[in-house]
């Protein structure tokens, strides 16, 4: 770093901490993993929280006060993610968090926040301990993997008719929690899964697995898990020439899994559940109107976050800037989201999902009806 | 049967990448007694120069396989290669005289720059080639089918070829004499007139050119890879040469091998789950009857 980008950044530095003095600015977290290999979904939720604070204060901001988001990188990793929220919370005086991502990350940060009386709302943190953990202060605007895992099980079950299920997770909380929630609900069914297994994070060679997934001879196979890994693994379960149906969580849906995969013929026919297709609420046409206009597509989690930055909004709005005032006001109210109107349980969690089931086709995932 | 036989071709392709890299680690180990953990991200960097020489090649045009992957291999090999070079240049020949400790404190430190340097400039988002190779063998066996990708057989092919002039190039040419001659004695051999400083690079060298031949392999076999790409199999590969003995070339190969072997069988016939927890305790059992690996000599001191 030059001398000249060292003082300039001081100097913005010293001005930030003045307006803070000031006009005592509302400041919002946007936790997430803004590096690593999750970084992409970190972006959605960059983009999301940025154009809704932007909007929010363009129209007069909170109870007259600006927002100001501080980006917090988790990389999606539990330690990490832990220091963070201790930034947030002690040197930022964040209000609320918008955040974090993965279900890992969301899970130790969350007892940070509940332990300095700041509001959470996470767009995209599905597993279901994040608010069976009982803070007053968590929320999240999605689904629940277990919610997920009822749509996926009873889709395989119902529609695919299928027999023959392996069932494969990451061993992260996210994806072993998606995989476990659908497997308890396929039993419930009363169907047995034909295996059950782990895979390592990180690697990319699953052959070995694939080749038992052929001696199996499954139907179809669940995966639990993250497009990096879903990725090589159905490229790798068509190179060996099994034909079975692979179906998935939220956690593949990104442009990547595509690349990752390497070619769209591999992802063809991929099913996944996934919230009904964000850009489709009415009350979010102005919005995801500006971001195209902008030349930005709000995939994923985008709309997501810039919802869950409105709840914090809306929460701080209506109880003076108390977070946990605003947290008890959350569980009476419904708010008026770009996803529509959202009313929030005594844990946190959305009174209605919203999953169901995709397909790619030609690279994209496609809503199916 | 047929799943035995798949699981076999499965562990042989994996367990020659590891061999390729595990080269790496064991001729730096052999001759100047350090273990380069910057080695898996030298690994890491040839797959993101794979990705740039293909997307090089294509944008002049050329189509055919071959003409792409001689392309790719030549410019992948020399690029590494030269990172090799300088990494040993700059991160360790100005430690040659200084403690183990040190030099493998600043391994550590050239294994986070890389991966930094990586992410900053070619962005953290997970990156992908696409397939070049398509189709595959398929025979039945009994009831079943083993199905091998022509891509898994050019792996096979290429990494053995690559060991194999290897170790034609140290066991009868003048630089394989070199170099033994320096991994036997430093001092005696710049005595005798050996250019030990350079013999040293050489090794780096090669180490760097057989982790690039593994990430052009790799690269085009599963398309996906991060800047975080060579923690994991570097680790792996680490395993495999002290498996076979740090420092004993043949070992590293034999040690990769029997690791991707094992690794394919137990996950495959057992569990997935367990299967890194059974390829360390294999290492443990075999450390504590063969101290120093399957094809190690024991550590002589010399007086």
């Amino acid at each position: 770093m030059s001398n000249a980008v060292i003082r300039k950044t001081l100097i913005s530095l010293a001005v930030a901490g003045a307006a803070t003095l000031a006009q005592a600015d509302v400041v919002i977290g946007v936790a997430g993993p803004h590096t690593g290999a999750y970084a992409a979904f970190g972006e959605q939720l960059w983009k999301g929280a940025e154009k809704a604070a932007m909007d929010i204060n363009a129209a007069g901001g909170i109870n007259g006060e600006m927002i100001k988001l501080v980006k917090a990188d988790d990389a999606c990793e539990p330690k990490q993610a832990v220091s963070v929220a201790n930034r947030l919370v002690d040197s930022d005086e964040a209000l609320a968090v918008v955040g974090h991502f993965c279900s890992s990350s969301s899970i130790p940060a969350s007892r940070i926040y509940e332990e300095a009386g700041v509001l959470m709302v996470t767009p995209a943190s599905t597993a279901p301990l994040l608010t069976d953990q009982g803070f007053p202060n968590v929320f999240r605007v999605c689904g629940r993997d277990d919610q997920q895992g009822d749509v996926a099980a009873s889709y395989i079950v119902d529609v695919l008719k299928a027999k023959r299920v392996a069932i494969i997770h990451d061993k992260d909380t996210y994806g072993k929690g998606l995989a476990d929630a659908m497997k308890s609900t396929l039993n419930a069914y009363g169907e047995k899964e034909v295996m059950y297994e782990g895979l390592t994070r990180g690697e990319k060679d699953f052959n070995a697995l694939i080749t038992k997934i052929r001696s199996v001879d499954a139907d179809v196979v669940y995966f639990g898990g993250l497009h990096s890994e879903a990725g090589p693994l159905v490229r790798q379960l068509r190179e060996q020439g099994s034909k079975a149906i692979f179906m998935s969580g939220d956690g593949i849906v990104s442009d990547e899994f595509v690349s990752v995969a390497g070619s769209p013929t591999y992802v063809e026919g991929v099913l996944n559940t996934f919230g009904a297709d964000p850009t489709s609420y009415p009350a979010g046409k102005k919005v995801v109107g500006e971001f195209r206009a902008s030349g930005y597509e709000p995939e994923g989690y985008t709309l997501y976050s810039y919802t869950a930055m409105q709840v914090a909004a809306a929460a701080l709005a209506n109880n003076d800037l108390d977070p946990i005032k605003g947290a008890e006001w959350l569980k009476n109210n419904a708010t008026d989201t770009v996803m529509g109107k959202k009313q929030f349980d005594d844990k946190g969690d959305l009174v209605v999902s919203d999953y169901v089931m995709y397909e790619w086709q030609n690279g994209k995932s496609i809503q199916l009806n | 049967m047929d799943i035995v036989l798949q699981q076999l071709v499965n562990g042989l392709t994996l367990g020659s990448v590891y061999g390729l890299i595990a080269i790496g680690y064991t001729m730096v180990y052999g001759i100047i007694g350090m273990i380069n953990f910057a080695h898996g991200d030298v690994y890491m960097v040839s797959a993101y120069i794979t990705a740039i020489a293909i997307a090089i090649l294509t944008f002049f045009g050329i189509e055919s396989f071959p003409i792409i992957i001689v392309g790719t291999l030549f410019l992948t090999v020399a690029v590494t290669g030269a990172y090799g070079w300088v990494i040993e240049r700059i991160a360790y020949r100005p430690l040659r005289s200084s403690s183990r400790l040190a030099v493998l404190i600043s391994a550590i430190g050239m294994s986070l720059i890389l991966q930094n340097y990586v992410q900053l400039s070619q962005g953290a988002n997970q990156q992908g080639v696409p397939t070049l190779l398509t189709g595959a063998i398929r025979f039945s066996v009994g009831d079943g089918f083993v199905q091998i990708t022509y891509m898994k057989l050019f792996i096979l092919f290429v990494s053995l070829l690559g060991m194999g002039v290897l170790t034609y190039v140290i066991q009868k040419t003048k630089l394989g004499r070199m170099c033994r001659a320096t991994q036997q004695d430093r001092k005696m051999a710049s005595i005798l007139g050996i250019d030990t400083d350079k013999v040293i690079s050489t090794v780096f060298v090669i180490g760097a050119v057989m982790a690039a031949l593994a990430g052009v392999l790799v690269t085009l076999d599963y398309g996906a890879f991060d800047f975080y790409v060579g923690f994991i199999i570097g680790i792996k590969a680490f395993t495999a040469a002290v498996l076979g003995g740090i420092g004993s070339l043949p070992g590293a190969m034999l040690g990769g091998l029997i690791l991707g072997l094992s690794e394919a069988l137990f996950a495959g016939l057992i569990s997935s789950d367990y299967k890194d927890v059974f390829s360390f305790s294999l290492l443990v059992l075999i450390l504590i009857i063969r101290p120093s690996g399957l094809l190690g000599k024991p550590e002589v001191e010399k007086v």
